[in-house]
């Protein structure tokens, strides 16, 4: 129906990306969204801007992929950028048109701000791009355990997470399956008055909630019937291990950050 | 209405490296007032057809029309409301679409949403609840109460009530124990029969395509496959296994019969008891009548 939000697509590979543990991608991605804003001049974003592009292209992932689920945010980061020309009067003065000027301050700012927009959402996108559901909650699960210890409930969590992202295909095409029936009972979804519209999707919502309750029951019994009895004592069949692709990733992430904190200016 | 495809494609995200054929150059003719049976496999087209019968898909190439309505690829459509209103569709498990708090609030959503008068919808409400074998009681109580049956009679009473001149059966037994199966197909021939629609049911079974139809379309891989009337589709068997689709059973017995006695005995669209009948004869060594 829509794939404008690639956010769970996965695109299969077989690239280093791929392979690195979740742990490790999930803890990278962490760490890159703080140091994202410790870069100040050119040369340091230029270094986190080439950490990022490297990792996509390692990753193998097609390039229309990654900018198909920037679409949503290319209005953003084009509106920060104007933004920041218009309102950000430092530095010199570098055009005037009328009375208004825009300055180089502006300039710069924008372009950084934004960048920093991009070089996030690229980096995150790569993340659910290359690694599988699954192995993210697994990921989760795995970096939440210490929480059991104050009685968190880590496993039901990372349960939850995986059974809604299982459900999301299944509900769009159950809400593709139901809108069309109601169009064909005369509802109309596109022309109206707003109230009109708001109205037209009660029809929608009643039978999708009802029929999502009751897959819910009925997902909730197949795994009662399989023995299921919550996360104690259940094993995997796909342990996580962290290896030596990991490690080496690891150390060249410090050399990025060393290098970013070598190159910022104070 | 008559129904016309004019070498009709669609192609799911055309110009993306997804794009799928669902259907491909399909033509075929429906006369006003047949009862039209589509045959195929998972995935042959049948659903995107259906779609394409009340604009809810549009041709990307070629021209569906359906009495005065016309859909061509790419144009606007117009009166997308009224073609809806004469073109009723049955959607596979159609109690999923149920919504409103009681049976006749359900019912009259849809004649509501095409502007019908509310003396005019309680008039055909009480004309259609005994017509899909509901009985009057039911109306104040909420459609999810009532059992799987009774909430696809309903379902089906809402789209009765538009009364439309086309009706569109995806898979209407789907789910139902046999008694069932039988029962709906027989309500919708009645139905049929006494609105003088023009049906178009897509099923599997080839028995009830044999039993209702009069003219048989069978897709494979969004193309025509076959075309005929039933009896002239259903007696090519290698043409049929080409396809992995069955002969319905009257047929692969007949065939079966005039392998193991020798004898000839062609099938003609007879029904179990002609058949009986026909069989009787042939073993006692005479002919059958033509």
């Amino acid at each position: 129906m829509n794939n404008a939000l690639i956010i769970g697509q996965y695109v299969p590979g077989n690239s280093l990306v791929h392979k690195l543990d979740p742990r490790t991608k999930i803890t990278l991605i962490f760490f890159f969204v703080f140091i994202v804003f410790l870069a100040n001049n050119v040369l340091s974003y230029s270094i986190l801007t080439l950490f990022a592009l490297v990792s996509m292209v390692i990753s193998r992932v097609p390039i229309r992929f990654i900018m198909k689920g920037l679409t949503p945010i290319w209005f953003l980061i084009v509106f920060t950028f104007i933004l920041h020309i218009i309102v950000t009067k430092e530095g010199s003065v570098w055009l005037e048109i009328y009375s208004f000027q825009i300055y180089s301050g502006g300039v710069f700012q924008g372009i950084a701000i934004s960048l920093r927009f991009f070089l996030l959402i690229l980096v995150t996108s790569l993340l659910t791009l290359t690694t599988t559901p699954i192995e993210i909650t697994d990921a989760i699960e795995d970096m939440l355990h210490p929480l059991k210890k104050v009685k968190f409930p880590v496993h039901e969590l990372a349960l939850m997470m995986s059974i809604s992202l299982r459900f999301i295909p299944t509900l769009m095409q159950e809400t593709d399956k139901i809108s069309k029936a109601q169009a064909s009972r005369g509802v109309d979804f596109r022309t109206g008055s707003i109230k009109d519209r708001a109205k037209a999707v009660v029809p929608l919502l009643i039978p999708l909630f009802v029929s999502a309750f009751k897959r819910a029951e009925e997902l909730a019994m197949a795994m009662e019937a399989r023995g299921y009895n919550g996360g104690e004592g259940r094993t995997k069949l796909r342990e996580l291990k962290i290896n030596a692709r990991d490690i080496a990733v690891y150390l060249l992430f410090i050399a990025v950050i060393a290098g970013l904190l070598l190159t910022r200016g104070y | 209405m008559d129904i016309t495809f004019n070498n009709v494609s669609y192609i799911y995200q055309e110009n993306s490296p997804f794009a799928h054929k669902a259907i491909e150059d399909l033509t075929f003719h429906i006369p006003s007032g047949s009862f039209v049976a589509v045959i195929g496999h998972t995935g042959s087209g049948k659903s995107t057809l259906i779609q394409h019968l009340n604009g809810l898909a549009m041709p990307t190439r070629g021209e569906v029309t359906i009495g005065d309505f016309h859909l061509k690829a790419k144009e606007k459509p117009k009166n997308m409301r009224e073609l809806r209103s004469k073109v009723g569709v049955v959607f596979q498990y159609p109690e999923h679409q149920l919504f409103e708090e009681t049976v006749a609030k359900d019912i009259a959503f849809g004649p509501e949403n095409f502007g019908v008068e509310k003396a005019v919808i309680e008039e055909r409400i009480s004309e259609i609840i005994p017509a899909v074998g509901l009985s009057k009681e039911i109306l104040e109580r909420s459609p999810f109460d009532l059992s799987g049956g009774q909430m696809r009679r309903v379902a089906i009473a809402g789209v009765m009530a538009v009364q439309p001149e086309v009706l569109v059966l995806d898979e209407p037994t789907a789910g139902l124990d046999p008694r069932g199966q039988k029962e709906m197909l027989e309500m919708f021939y009645e139905l049929h029969k006494k609105q003088g629609l023009t049906t178009v049911l897509v099923t599997h079974s080839m028995e009830d395509a044999l039993k209702y139809a009069d003219q048989v379309i069978i897709l494979n891989q969004g193309k025509k496959y076959m075309e005929g009337n039933p009896v002239h589709v259903f007696t090519q068997k290698d043409a049929l296994h080409k396809v992995q689709l069955d002969v319905p059973e009257s047929v692969a017995f007949l065939s079966k019969f005039e392998a193991r006695f020798k004898k000839s005995l062609p099938f003609r669209g007879q029904t179990v008891d002609e058949m009986a009948e026909d069989i009787l004869r042939v073993v006692q060594g005479g002919g059958i009548d033509e």
